[in-house]
């Protein structure tokens, strides 16, 4: 077959193109944008101060990115995908180096402009690359050990260098990115457990390895009350806030826990929970159902799209968006530690923006392009 | 390239998508359980949330209510409220602690010792919770203050309100109130809400007894803070419930007269209404000043009034327990006479002294009364006399009738320092201590002395109940604006108004529904005409001190309660008290009603050590029994005024 190698080629008119956009999935992004942005402002204590603001220009600029994305040809984004690792890949050992360090850890670069957080990234990277990588590979081979061996170590590279930052969330977010890909690829079971016994044996090498706040966090968990006014504090915190929220919700801007500083890191992991204290029980499961809506709509684009490379990335992204998700919910709900997860689209935070809405324009790229070949 | 066999993608497209369909049940399962979450924290559990969550958000500063007033009688304040000045500090205002206190040691009264205490008490406590620097400062130092104020950062001179009693008189029966002290707030629940800095509470007395009902209930600042306890705004204020004021019995007057009267010596003196027990003067000595109690007393002060040998801080008339001695001689000749044991023509002959069952029971006169009759046996106070009576009457007669007159119980209700003496009888003996009646006990029982212990207010009921005709009185010293009104004083008003009333005393009794303590009306009256004989006639035990003036004539019994018992060889040589030591002399005892012809008030008065009741005692109660007449008027009146039933 042969064909033009241009990013916005196909051979779907433009008119084509618009029509195949997945609307559903389109204006659920939006209006999660739009009530991301009343978060952000209400978390900001009712102003459009720096925080408010650049989260909402940020959505709009992402916004119009996502669109872009959504046009560009999805071959392409094989093509590339593993460049976008190993650049990601440098990026991440770069910020180990020359990174910006704030609050104890190393996780942003600063490029002019911008302090771009490469791990945040990654997550998008290791999809893509684990995309491609078994969309080349029979089935038969998936298996085998060589086969094994080397997507192993592509996830353990990064999660190393994420771990090293330190950024235990992000970390347990990428690997697990990479580990739905390879379970969807068709790795057996048997490996799994085996991978399992292996993880659980080399556990407590593993926790050796963590800072004594990122062991305090876990222990903290697992009873929060032991510290009320320490470790405890947040998880404690943000159950009283969702808690006090009940079925209606105490009102836009009237927030108590937030408004008043109990509740810790409002802009960034806890935004849910101060949502969740403003428009209670209903508002919450609003939430939610956007947030499955969102990954039901990118599982239908997966189940349509023909290529391997185009199924294994939405189906990937999907679940993996669906994690970020879960895990910041049921961190902020006490019941998972506090381990550092921002919620998708929702959280304040450039690259984690960048990287949600660049995920996502490739799903919808598959939807735009799901007859399309890819090499 | 290996996947464009088409075979080949077909079978891996359906490996992807069976295991995307596992991994779909699996968010579903997880949506569930975050939904099921949410579902517990706000909904189930909601209203616990939403309370920690105020709890978090409000901060409330308590403020002290105002507490109620006890007024006398007539109105006049006893213990009321002051304007003082106070020094407070809020830790967090202050930006330099030591500097402050090395500034506030020029300015005001301020020891090391207090400012490390101080220091040690902003540790324990929240930084924005106001620690008082000086609950009482003079005004020179308080203008001193409001002057350099600007130098003092987080220095906050206050206006406050503490308690001040006008005189020491009432001490005893008022009380003083204090600082909460941790023992309070583990006994007295009713302190829960009320532990605010600066709060004092009732310790001994009608402070003690009135206190839930005079604290009232306390305001509360609330303030709306932020994570950091950083106020942001006020969101509510109440300025708490004044506590009740009480008016009680207490004429305000006789106090300070009595407490002036009886000020260098140890001494009691009861008053009261005979016939609706109401409690004109309680005064006990020495006193003490209740307002050092206020702002605290140093360990000094408080270990000197402790160690006092006149016991200051004991209020000797209802906590001071003393054998009658002769006083109780009107009781025991009414018990016999009730209980048809004897008639009032019974005649015993006085020698000095006589010997029961081989032992010699004395007179206090060593020449004896020669042959006398109950009335005189009263008049002069002949022991030997009441020793026979006794010894006929038995002591468990005795015992049921001086119970029935107020003694061994309490005479005011729930009052924590009364205490209720002891009547004795056989059974009293075995169960406190453990060995059976002698008769010669019953003896001396009858004069009043051996295990009997009575406070002057006992003998003061007592004496009342005998006054007002031997009808059952209920004292009470606090005026309750519910009582209902006294029917003693209705029946015998009727009585003097239908003097021809047909109908026997017996039922007019039940009409009124009072309680007469007698068989015989007529053996109540002649103890009352023997008492006046004691006082009235020439002989009689209390002549000397006597009233000419009608108006201010009472009838009254003396009594000296032993200490030790002489020896034969001191009474051979017949030793004066005046002659022994101090804490081995004899309590002189007093007891009248007054006026005679128509009694209105009973007395009792009580000297330590005292000696001889004629010559100690009566002379008090003489005086006190003027003031008390002289006042008569004025208390009806002011009756009539505020027009209560009292």
């Amino acid at each position: 077959m042969l064909y033009k190698r241009s990013i916005f080629y196909s051979h779907f008119s433009i008119k084509e193109k618009l029509n195949n956009l997945d609307y559903t999935l389109l204006f659920s992004i939006l209006l999660l944008g739009i009530i991301s942005i009343f978060a952000q402002f209400s978390s900001s204590g009712g102003v459009f101060d720096y925080y408010s603001t650049s989260h909402a220009i940020r959505f709009f600029i992402f916004f119009i990115f996502f669109l872009v994305i959504s046009f560009t040809q999805i071959r392409i984004w094989n093509d590339y995908s593993l460049l976008i690792y190993l650049i990601l890949l440098l990026l991440l050992f770069l910020v180990k180096f020359y990174g910006v360090e704030s609050q104890g850890s190393r996780r942003w670069i600063s490029l002019f402009v911008i302090n771009l957080q490469p791990s945040e990234l990654m997550k998008i990277g290791t999809i893509l690359f684990f995309s491609n990588y078994y969309h080349r590979l029979s089935l038969s081979d998936v298996n085998k050990l060589k086969h094994l061996l080397l997507p192993l170590l592509a996830l353990i590279a990064p999660v190393i260098l994420v771990l090293a930052q330190p950024d235990l969330g992000t970390a347990i977010l990428i690997l697990f990115s990479g580990l739905v890909i390879i379970w969807l690829a068709g790795v057996k079971w048997k490996i799994f457990a085996y991978l399992s016994i292996i993880a659980i044996t080399l556990a407590p090498i593993g926790i050796s390895f963590l800072k004594p706040y990122q062991k305090n966090r876990i222990l903290t968990f697992l009873n929060p009350d032991s510290d009320p006014l320490g470790a405890g504090y947040q998880i404690i915190q943000s159950k009283i806030a969702i808690g006090s929220g009940g079925l209606f919700g105490k009102g836009f801007l009237n927030g108590s826990q937030a408004y008043l500083n109990f509740l810790p890191e409002k802009h960034t992991d806890f935004i849910f929970t101060l949502f969740s204290e403003e428009f209670g029980f209903l508002g919450s499961v609003f939430m939610i159902f956007l947030y499955f809506l969102i990954t039901y709509r990118m599982i239908r684009i997966g189940n349509l799209t023909r290529s391997v490379f185009g199924k294994l990335y939405c189906y990937g992204f999907a679940t993996a968006f669906f994690i970020y998700v879960a895990v910041n919910m049921s961190m902020v709900l006490g019941l998972l530690p506090i381990v550092g997860a921002p919620l998708p689209i929702l959280s304040y935070g450039g690259s984690s923006m960048l990287a949600m809405m660049f995920g996502l324009g490739i799903v919808m790229s598959c939807n735009v392009h799901r007859n399309d070949m890819v090499s | 390239m290996l996947n464009f066999n088409p075979s080949n993608i077909v079978s891996k497209t359906k490996t992807i998508s069976r295991r995307m369909f596992l991994l779909s049940s699996l968010k579903v399962v997880i949506l569930f359980g975050i939904f099921g979450r949410l579902a517990s924290l706000q909904i189930n559990n909601s209203i616990k949330y939403k309370t920690l969550a105020d709890k978090n958000r409000f901060r409330e500063t308590k403020i002290s209510p105002l507490r109620g007033v006890i007024e006398d009688y007539f109105g006049t304040e006893i213990a009321s409220n002051e304007t003082i000045y106070q020094l407070h500090i809020i830790p967090e205002n202050v930006s330099n602690i030591n500097e402050l206190f090395f500034k506030l040691k020029n300015l005001i009264n301020l020891t090391d010792k207090k400012i490390f205490s101080l220091k040690k008490s902003i540790t324990k406590k929240k930084s924005w919770d106001i620690i008082i620097i000086s609950d009482n400062l003079t005004w020179s130092e308080f203008s001193r203050l409001n002057l350099f104020l600007h130098e003092l950062q987080g220095a906050l001179p206050v206006v406050s309100i503490a308690r001040v009693y006008k005189d020491n008189s009432s001490a005893h029966a008022i009380g003083y109130v204090s600082e909460i002290s941790p023992t309070d707030l583990r006994t007295k629940k009713y302190l829960n809400n009320l532990n605010i800095e600066g709060v004092a509470i009732g310790k001994t007395g009608l402070e003690s007894l009135l206190d839930e009902q005079m604290l009232g209930s306390p305001g509360y600042f609330r303030y709306e803070v932020n994570a950091y306890g950083k106020k942001i705004k006020q969101v509510a204020f109440d300025k708490g419930l004044k506590g009740k004021t009480f008016r009680t019995t207490l004429d305000h007057n006789i106090q300070k007269f009595t407490g002036k009267l009886i000020e260098n010596i140890s001494a009691a003196v009861c008053v009261m209404d005979i016939y609706n027990g109401d409690v004109i003067s309680m005064v006990s000595s020495p006193t003490f000043n209740p307002n050092l109690f206020v702002h605290g007393l140093s360990r000094i002060e408080w270990q000197e009034l402790l160690d006092n040998k006149d016991k200051p801080m004991m209020n000797k008339s209802i906590s001071g327990l003393y054998p009658p001695g002769s006083t109780i001689k009107p009781l025991t000749a009414l018990s016999a006479l009730e209980n048809n044991i004897v008639n009032s023509k019974l005649l015993v002959e006085c020698k000095g002294y006589i010997d029961f069952y081989g032992e010699k029971y004395h007179c206090w006169k060593k020449k004896g009364h020669g042959v006398i009759g109950m009335r005189r046996a009263i008049k002069h106070s002949c022991d030997i006399y009441f020793y026979e009576v006794a010894r006929r009457l038995g002591i468990d007669k005795l015992a049921l009738t001086a119970k029935k007159f107020g003694l061994g119980q309490k005479v005011l209700p729930n009052f924590q320092e009364e205490k209720s003496g002891v009547v004795p009888n056989v059974k009293w003996k075995l169960k406190q201590i453990g060995k059976n009646w002698y008769i010669g006990e019953t003896l001396h029982s009858g004069i009043g002395q051996g295990y009997f212990l009575a406070t002057p207010l006992q003998l003061c009921l007592m004496t009342a109940q005998l006054a007002n005709g031997g009808f059952k009185i209920k004292p009470r010293i606090v005026i309750d604006d519910n009582n209902e009104a006294n029917s003693l004083q209705k029946f015998l008003d009727y009585r003097k108004a239908n003097p021809n009333d047909t109908s026997s005393i017996d039922e007019q009794i039940v009409n009124f529904k009072i309680e007469p303590l007698f068989k015989n009306q007529e053996n109540v009256n002649f103890i009352k005409e023997a008492m006046f004989a004691s006082s009235n006639e020439p002989g009689g035990t209390s002549y000397g001190s006597r009233h000419m003036d009608k108006q201010f004539m009472f009838a009254g019994k003396t009594g000296s309660s032993q200490i030790k018992k002489f020896t034969e060889e001191q009474r051979e040589a017949e030793i004066k008290q005046e002659n022994i030591a101090y804490m081995d002399r004899d309590h002189a005892l007093f007891i009248a009603y007054a006026p005679v012809q128509d009694p209105k008030y009973a007395i009792s008065v009580l000297v330590e050590h005292g000696g001889s009741g004629s010559s100690v005692a009566a002379p008090i109660a003489k005086q006190v029994i003027k003031k008390v007449i002289e006042r008569h008027e004025i208390r009806t009146t002011h009756t009539n005024h505020s027009g209560q039933n009292v």
